[in-house]
Parts: structure tokens; C-alpha cells; sequence
């Protein structure tokens, strides 16, 4: 098989001595470039400018661990309803403690959150996957540590991020600046590669320098300036060289965001921060960037107190924005291009608080969206019942479900960036 | 080839006092405060290395700016009294959509009357740095909001948050010690962490899962699951009356707890001290206040020999630390006047956070501070929120700062200082207060500049030479300098050379090296 990491270690081997005269104060993209001339060809990863393939993977991060049985109900499970007599929700059509699941598996007594109808449309659709139990060994229950053993694949939650890893492979170890775009205030540790380094932002209107508009005929200036990149005789891995570069890519990728989500959207958004982000997404899909992996989140999952009021307002928001989302992809013609995968850093625990809330637990479902994907509940229900300290055991390994949208559904070599194989719950139809 | 720095000393030993000048001054200034305007700058160096540190570090002698307890309103936002709450209830049960409405309509509007609070309260911390003559004391008060992080919309109560950060800035030199004692005691951080939901046979394990993980002992290093549930037994009773602490004995576990192999019938006070006698602790904090003060370059892109220097100072620093008890004045002494500080490799090697990019070109260059309201949105655009940090983490610093979003509004913020136009989503706001940059460079360059015209109208070379002195934490690489020359050489009609020097500046501070400290 085909290892583009070996391949591109050669080359880069080969003519680091030439590229590497040039690599600092290029664009990566147009390291890129000259790179694909060198790289061998028949590239299984098919991710050079103009080999056709164009499949986007798009991660929505629910933060503060999602409270997975009130978002995929068991309600036909008594002990759900006996540990959760503040929070636990009705059985489709028999609402309680304020709302009633709707339905998503009959035969096995699961169903959704009342205030997931989105989902729910999209579930009717055959658009919906629903992966149950998702989780890892020996779980971590500090979001902090969680969050990164998720981001970074690997269970000691150090180091690279999974898709910045990908993104490196697909690339050949020389990755465009737009490869993976986050949309939100921080990059997230997912998309941080060996070389790989996201575009984030926030707001793609100031996405630019505006002190030419300020006054002063300084643009020309300004320009050179910063698209100079890391200068002779700064070194490598300094603070400088590391400001110069990421200037240099924040220049060549500002154009072209600012012209793809100029365009009105075809389908109207909710008003929540989360349909914000996924219309930013959708207006670069449109435009046609070649961007791979975009990266949204979502905060305020951390339901310890009074759950029900709060966790009902999340998942209206996830639900609304996840369809708005996906409707717009359609009218785009751009839907089967897209897989959309949401997952969160742990699930709660079963027994609810106290305070009418949950605790940190362990697994959770993880949703994956899109035409591509084989419809309904795939991977076990956890028990209720036969627990590990009070909560959950995970019944699906998390770098399975990457593995497969990786692999399957991305069609990249996986092995180097998950470091093995894992069993696939199935989640991607073809 | 470059040449590579030699590594930094590895120990606490002082610089040399004749190798104090202006540039180690200015290093000073920028890194134990905000920077400083070039007569500051001048005036510290004169004093000399020791005098200048104390001057800096033992600021009880500056003045300190009060804080009145009546800037902000106690009393703001009540929430609902427990009848209030009692009768929501019943009048949900009942119907009674009046009622439910009235008191719903209550609550909203002292929580929008408290958010209101809270961003003067930014604007007001902001203003604070900006005039403080006690700069270090704002800069690890900002320093303890990150350790021990808060987030102030999970409180919804401003005025808790006004105590926390009193809480920090009270303690900002003093003991770290005494500093955790009070923090499990702050009212703010025990609702932020649940604590307040934490009692006896139902303990929740928020506050001391955190205690250990990210505020006295850190990630990894040696505790385990048992001491954090052991801990958070310590911790119940630990709870807030009203908007004050109390202790709940009923609520307290008072059994025997096992804490990192100690056993007795530990209290929150116990468990915090048992941490706070682990060696980690001191290398933990000594870890997270070098990032902060002397280089956040990751570890991997240090030059080789770089980071044994690096792990053998943080260690110099544990040591002293703890052979101070945990007081952190002579600690961060030390730290100030050492040869390590102050060496090549450590100058501009820390990107500056947003707070400090904003605060720091307001007193270096001495441009009006402009709308606090938004200098604050600039800072939450960057990625800094004042009370609201991404999660108890706090926030990560360094080159995390920076992405291709964050960078241009870090440029475009500087614009909004330097002329008072304020990029707005399609219009620009104008402040008509003027910033009269020429004021950096009157009296400097006509002494150092004889070249220049009888009018004392400075040469390009020169004009350009004394901004980047002023403005960047090193010299500027030759390619800038011939750049920015040209383009000062370039401002001839009398429209541009009346702006020649204020463009100039603008240019300067859109450099990715106008981002280092």
C-alpha cells in the first residue's frame, strides 16, 4: 500500500535543500504547488488542485460534555427513569419532567431529545447516523483532559490533533494555509498538525488589515511587509519566524474568504452562535474552497445544575442549526460532498445531581450527519445498569468512528494517524 | 547559516548592574508591566538594576489607585429572594401567568442590569492598567484571573467577580499560599465550581478535581482519582451564604480522607495545605509564571541547549519559592534581576496577550486610550474576554494568541489607537481625540540626528530608527528598516509629511513583531 508518509519524507529528502530556500517566506500554498510537481503521481490521496475529489468532513465540538442520555433517550429502559426522576424525559408521546423523546429506534425504546426535531427531520430523511456509547478506556472525566484525548485521537491526549494529522498526510507534508478552516475565537488542538496549521476566525468581514482605510497611503507597504514572511537570517522556530509565517497565510487566505461569504445563503439560519458558524461554512463550501475539514463548536454543555432548561435551549439550537445546515448544502447541490460528525468530550453520568443536574461521565452518542451515512442507531446502547462507577461503559472506540470517517468516507490511509485499526461501527453507507 | 544564540544562564544569578541600559529597562518594564513611555524607560534605567526591580517589584511605596466600594453596586442583582423563588413555583404550578411574568421579567432585567456591571467593571480594569502606577500588581492580577480561572456569565453576579478580582490583586505579589486558602474560600470560584452543591455523602467533585489539576498541582503530576474524590470530601460545607462564604459544619464529611497518602480527618483547608507541601506545586507555578515573564516559546522550537537552561531556571525558581514559603515578591525579584531574564534569547520571546498588546500601546507610545468599551470588544475579538475565560483553564497564552483572525485585529486595534477610527462591521467610528505621535520623537533625534534640517524636522532614517526604538522589544531586521525608510522618505506633500510620522508608526505596528514583548 501506498504510504504517502514515506514518500513524502523522500522527497522532501530530495529537494529539501531547494524547497527549503524558499519555504519560509513562500505561502504554504504555494509550497504546495511545488511540491505536487515533485510528488510521485497516482497519488492515492487524490487531494492535489485538480484530481477530483471533494469531500469535506465538517466537525461540530459540543463542549462541556454533552448529556448523552437526555440527547439520545433510552426511555424504554426503566432504571433510566429511576436514576433521573428530576431530569429523565417521557417516552414519545407521554411527556415528563417538561418534555417527550421523539422516536428513533422503537424496536430497542431510544428516541431524542423533544427539542431535536431538526435531527429528527433529518433522521426521517435517512440522514442521520447516530453512533451510541462512543467513548475510550479508562476515561478521563476532566473536560480539559477528555476534550484532548478527543482532539488528539489517542488516548494519552497529547500531541497532534487527528485531522491536523490527516491533513498532513493528505497532503504530503506540505498542507495548504485553507486545508482545515475553524470557525470560531480559538484554533482548536484537532486540526493542529506536524505542519498543519488551521485558519480560524470569527468574523470573516474583518478579516484584513483596515489601516489603508484609516488614511494614508500605506497599503503597498503594508503588503510587502507582511506577505515577506520569516526574513533572512530570522531562525527557525523563533517567536518571529512563527509571526512572520502565520502573517504571510493570513494575507493569501483573507481574500478569499471575504469574497465566499459575501453571498446571502440560499436557506434561512437560525439566530444561535452555532447556525452563525455553519452559515460561514456553507458559504465557503459554495464558493468552492478546497478546504477539507471545517471545525465549529458549541459551548455550555456543562450541566451540573438545573439541567433541564438549559440542556432543552442547547439542543433546540444544535438541532435547528444542524438542519438549517444541511438544507442548505442540498440547495447548493453540495450535500453529498459533506459528512458532518458531532460529538462532545464525555457523556454524563446516569444518576442525576442534587441540584437537578449531572456530573461528568463517561461515553456518549455521536451524531453523523449527511446523505453518505447508513441511517439510524448503529453501536450498542451502554447498560444502565452495568456500570463502571457509577457510569458508562463505551460499547464504540471513538478512533473507530474517525477511523471510518477517515477512511471511508475521506478515503485516507489511516494507520498514521490513529496508529491502529479499530472496529467500524458502520456509520458511512458507501 | 545563522548564527545560534548560546543558551541563557541556568541559574538566578543577577545580570551584571553595568549591563543594565535602556534596552534591558525597557525589557523590564514590558515584561513586569506594560511597557513605558522613552522618559519612563530613561528613568528606570538610571536608577540601576536593584533599585529599578524594587521600584517595580515592591510597589507598596507607589500609589495605588482605590477601590471604592462604591465604583460598582453590591446589590445589583439580588437574585430572586427564596419567597420569590417559592412563589415562581407555585404560580407555575398554578398558572398564574401574571405573576410567572413578573418575576420572570424581574430577573431578566437585573441579569441585564448585572452584565451592564460587569463590562464597566472591564472597562474599569482596563483604565486601571492603563494608569496604574503599580503595574506588576494589575499584571499578576490578570495573571491569578488566568490561573485560577472564572467565568463570570456561569456566576451572574458581577459582584462577585469584583470581589474575586479584588481577591487576586490584593494577593498579586504576595503568598501563593495564603492565595489558595482564600480562593477555595471566594465565593466566585465555589459557585463557578459547584462547590456551593457539595455536601456530605453527595460531594461534587469540581473544585478539587481543578485544586489539583490546574491550580496547585497540574496535570499528571502524581495524584490520583481517589485523593480528588478524597479532596472533595474535604471540601463540602465550603459554601456561600448570600454573596458571602460560610462554612456548613452539617454539610461537611468530617470522616477520616486519605489525600496523596495522607490520612486524617482532613477539612478543605487540609487538603489544600497537603497539595500546596508537594514539590510539584512550586514547579507548577514557577512552570506557568516563566511562560508568562520570560519566554513562551514552546519547548520544541527552543534552540538546542535552550531548554535544559530553561528547566534548570524554573527549578532555581521552585527552589527559592519554597525557601520563601511560597511569598512570590522575592521570587519574581529575582526572577527580574536575573542574567537569565535579561539575555538575548529571552527578548522579544513572549507574545503578548490581548490586554497587553491594548494596555501596552497606550503607555508606550502615548496614544488617548480611546473608548474602553472598545478597547474591551478588541480584547474579547482577540480572544481575551476580561471575567469570561474559555473554560477553568483559563487561557493557554502564547502562540495560541495568535491565528490568522486574531492577527489582523490585533493590527486593526492598534489603527483604532493611533487615529481614533474604529473599523466597525461597515463604517468607521471616529474619536476625535488626536494622538500626537510627534511628540515620541520631538527633542530625542534633534540631539541624536545633527544631519537633520534646521527646523529640527528629523531625517527618515532617523525618524524611523527612534519609532522601532520605541516601539519593538528588539532591533528591527534590516529589510523593515529599508522598507519603512523608503516609505517615510516617500511623505513629501505637506499632507503626508504633516502625517509622516503617525503612518510611519501605523506601519510599524502592523509588523508581526510589534506582537512580541
Amino acid at each position: 500500500m501506498h504510504d504517502p508518509n514515506v514518500s513524502s519524507r523522500r522527497v522532501f529528502i530530495r529537494q529539501g535543500v531547494m524547497l527549503a530556500s524558499f519555504a519560509a517566506t513562500l505561502p504554504h500554498f504555494i509550497q504546495e504547488s511545488a511540491m505536487g510537481m515533485l510528488a510521485p503521481e497516482g497519488n492515492a490521496l487524490g487531494s492535489r488542485p485538480g484530481v477530483p475529489d471533494e469531500r469535506i468532513l465538517v466537525v461540530v465540538q459540543l463542549s462541556g460534555g454533552n448529556d448523552g442520555l437526555n440527547a439520545v433517550i433510552p426511555y424504554g429502559d426503566a432504571e433510566y427513569h429511576n436514576a433521573r426522576p428530576g431530569i429523565a424525559l417521557g417516552e414519545p408521546g407521554k411527556a415528563k419532567n417538561g418534555g417527550a423523546a421523539l422516536e428513533l429506534d422503537k424496536d430497542r425504546g431510544i428516541g431524542l431529545h423533544p427539542n431535536l426535531t431538526g435531527l429528527k427531520e433529518l433522521h426521517d430523511q435517512g440522514k442521520l447516523c447516530v453512533v451510541a456509547g462512543v467513548g475510550y478506556p479508562n476515561p478521563n472525566r476532566s473536560h480539559f483532559a477528555s476534550m484532548d484525548i478527543w482532539q488528539c485521537g489517542r488516548p494519552e491526549g497529547k500531541g497532534t490533533g487527528w485531522l491536523g494529522r490527516y491533513v498532513d498526510a493528505a497532503c504530503n507534508g506540505s498542507p495548504a494555509a485553507d486545508m482545515a478552516v475553524s470557525v470560531g475565537r480559538t484554533a482548536p488542538l484537532a486540526l493542529m498538525g506536524v505542519q498543519s496549521k488551521p485558519v480560524a476566525f470569527e468574523s470573516a468581514d474583518l478579516f484584513r488589515w483596515l489601516g489603508a482605510d484609516a488614511g494614508g497611503a500605506m497599503d503597498a507597504e503594508y503588503q510587502r511587509m507582511a506577505r515577506a514572511g520569516q526574513l533572512s537570517g530570522v531562525e527557525a522556530g523563533s517567536q518571529e519566524s512563527f509571526l512572520m509565517r502565520t502573517a504571510l497565510d493570513a494575507q493569501v487566505t483573507s481574500d478569499r474568504i471575504r469574497a465566499a461569504v459575501k453571498k446571502q445563503p440560499l436557506v434561512p439560519y437560525p439566530g444561535s452562535a452555532l447556525a452563525k458558524q455553519l452559515q460561514t461554512v456553507a458559504a465557503m463550501i459554495r464558493d468552492g474552497m478546497k478546504t477539507r475539514v471545517y471545525y465549529v463548536s458549541m459551548g455550555g454543555f456543562d450541566t451540573h445544575a438545573n439541567q433541564p432548561g438549559s440542556h432543552g435551549n442547547l439542543m433546540r439550537q444544535l438541532g435547528d442549526a444542524l438542519l438549517a445546515f444541511q438544507k442548505d448544502l442540498a440547495a447548493q447541490g453540495n450535500e453529498g460532498r459533506v459528512v458532518t460528525m458531532c460529538f462532545s468530550e464525555f457523556g454524563r453520568r446516569v444518576r442525576q445531581n442534587a441540584s437537578n443536574g449531572t456530573d461528568h461521565g463517561t461515553a456518549g452518542p455521536v451524531f453523523v450527519l449527511g446523505p453518505a451515512v447508513q441511517p439510524g442507531l448503529r453501536g450498542a446502547y451502554p447498560s444502565l445498569t452495568d456500570l463502571d462507577g457509577g457510569d458508562l461503559k463505551f460499547t464504540t472506540d471513538f478512533r473507530g468512528v474517525y477511523q471510518e470517517l477517515l477512511g471511508k468516507w475521506m478515503r485516507a490511509p489511516m494507520d498514521a494517524v490513529l496508529g491502529g485499526t479499530y472496529e467500524a461501527p458502520g456509520l458511512i453507507r458507501a | 547559516m545563522t548564527l545560534r544564540r548560546p543558551a541563557p544562564p541556568a541559574d538566578l544569578a543577577p545580570l551584571a548592574a553595568a549591563r543594565f541600559d535602556q534596552a534591558a529597562a525597557r525589557h523590564l518594564l514590558s515584561r513586569a508591566g506594560f511597557g513605558g513611555t522613552p522618559a519612563q524607560v530613561d528613568a528606570l534605567a538610571a536608577m540601576g538594576l536593584d533599585r529599578a526591580v524594587d521600584l517595580v517589584v515592591r510597589y507598596g511605596g507607589q500609589p495605588a489607585k482605590a477601590v471604592s466600594p462604591d465604583d460598582f453596586d453590591r446589590d445589583l442583582i439580588p437574585p430572586l429572594t427564596r419567597e420569590e423563588r417559592e412563589q415562581l413555583q407555585r404560580a407555575r404550578r398554578e398558572r398564574d401567568e401574571a405573576t410567572v411574568e413578573r418575576l420572570e421579567r424581574k430577573e431578566n432585567q437585573t441579569k441585564a442590569e448585572d452584565r451592564r456591571q460587569l463590562q464597566s467593571m472591564r472597562e474599569w480594569w482596563i483604565a486601571r492598567m492603563i494608569e496604574t502606577a503599580r503595574p506588576l500588581e494589575e499584571k499578576m492580577t490578570l495573571f491569578w484571573h488566568g490561573h485560577f480561572a472564572t467565568g463570570a456569565r456561569t456566576i451572574e453576579d458581577s459582584w462577585l467577580i469584583f470581589q474575586q478580582n479584588q481577591l487576586f490583586r490584593t494577593h498579586a505579589t504576595g503568598n501563593f499560599g495564603t492565595l489558595v486558602l482564600h480562593v477555595i474560600r471566594d465565593p466566585a470560584m465555589i459557585k463557578y465550581l459547584d462547590n456551593d452543591d457539595s455536601r456530605r455523602g453527595r460531594p461534587n467533585e469540581n473544585l478539587a478535581r481543578e485544586l489539583l489539576e490546574l491550580f496547585v498541582l497540574g496535570e499528571g503530576s502524581g495524584y490520583t482519582e481517589q485523593d480528588i474524590k478524597e479532596g472533595a470530601r474535604a471540601l463540602t460545607g465550603y459554601t456561600v451564604e448570600g454573596e458571602e462564604f460560610t462554612f456548613r459544619e452539617a454539610n461537611h464529611d468530617g470522616g477520616p480522607k486519605t489525600i496523596l497518602g495522607q490520612r486524617g480527618n482532613w477539612n478543605g483547608d487540609d487538603f489544600a495545605r497537603i497539595a500546596l507541601g508537594r514539590t510539584a506545586c512550586s514547579r507548577f507555578i514557577c512552570g506557568k509564571l516563566y511562560r508568562s515573564f520570560v519566554n513562551d516559546v514552546p519547548e520544541g522550537d527552543l534552540p538546542p541547549g535552550h531548554a535544559a537552561a530553561r528547566a534548570a531556571f524554573v527549578d532555581a525558581m521552585a527552589s527559592e519559592l519554597r525557601a520563601n514559603q511560597y511569598e512570590l515578591a522575592p521570587v519574581l525579584g529575582k526572577l527580574f534581576r536575573s542574567a537569565h531574564f535579561h539575555d538575548a534569547s529571552n527578548r522579544a520571546s513572549v507574545i503578548k496577550s490581548p490586554a497587553q498588546l491594548v494596555v501596552q500601546t497606550v503607555r508606550q507610545l502615548g496614544t488617548p486610550p480611546r473608548q474602553l468599551s472598545s478597547l474591551t470588544a478588541a480584547c474579547e475579538l482577540m480572544g481575551q474576554d476580561l471575567f469570561q475565560p474559555p473554560n477553568v483553564k483559563g487561557w493557554d497564552g502564547g502562540r495560541s494568541w495568535i491565528n490568522t483572525s486574531t492577527l489582523f485585529v490585533r493590527q486593526n486595534v492598534a489603527i483604532y489607537l493611533l487615529t481614533g477610527k474604529r473599523p466597525g462591521m461597515y463604517d468607521w467610528e471616529n474619536d476625535a481625540a488626536r494622538f500626537d505621535a510627534d511628540a515620541l520623537v520631538a527633542g530625542a533625534i534633534v540631539s541624536a540626528d545633527a544631519g537633520a534640517n534646521a527646523g529640527g524636522d528629523p531625517s527618515p532614517e532617523a525618524l524611523v530608527d527612534r519609532l522601532l526604538a520605541v516601539s519593538l522589544a528588539t532591533p528591527a531586521h534590516p529589510a523593515r528598516r529599508e522598507e519603512l525608510v523608503r516609505f517615510a522618505s516617500k511623505q513629501t506633500s505637506p499632507a503626508a509629511r504633516a502625517d509622516r510620522t503617525l503612518s510611519t508608526l501605523a506601519l510599524i505596528t502592523a509588523l508581526p513583531e510589534y506582537q512580541l514583548a
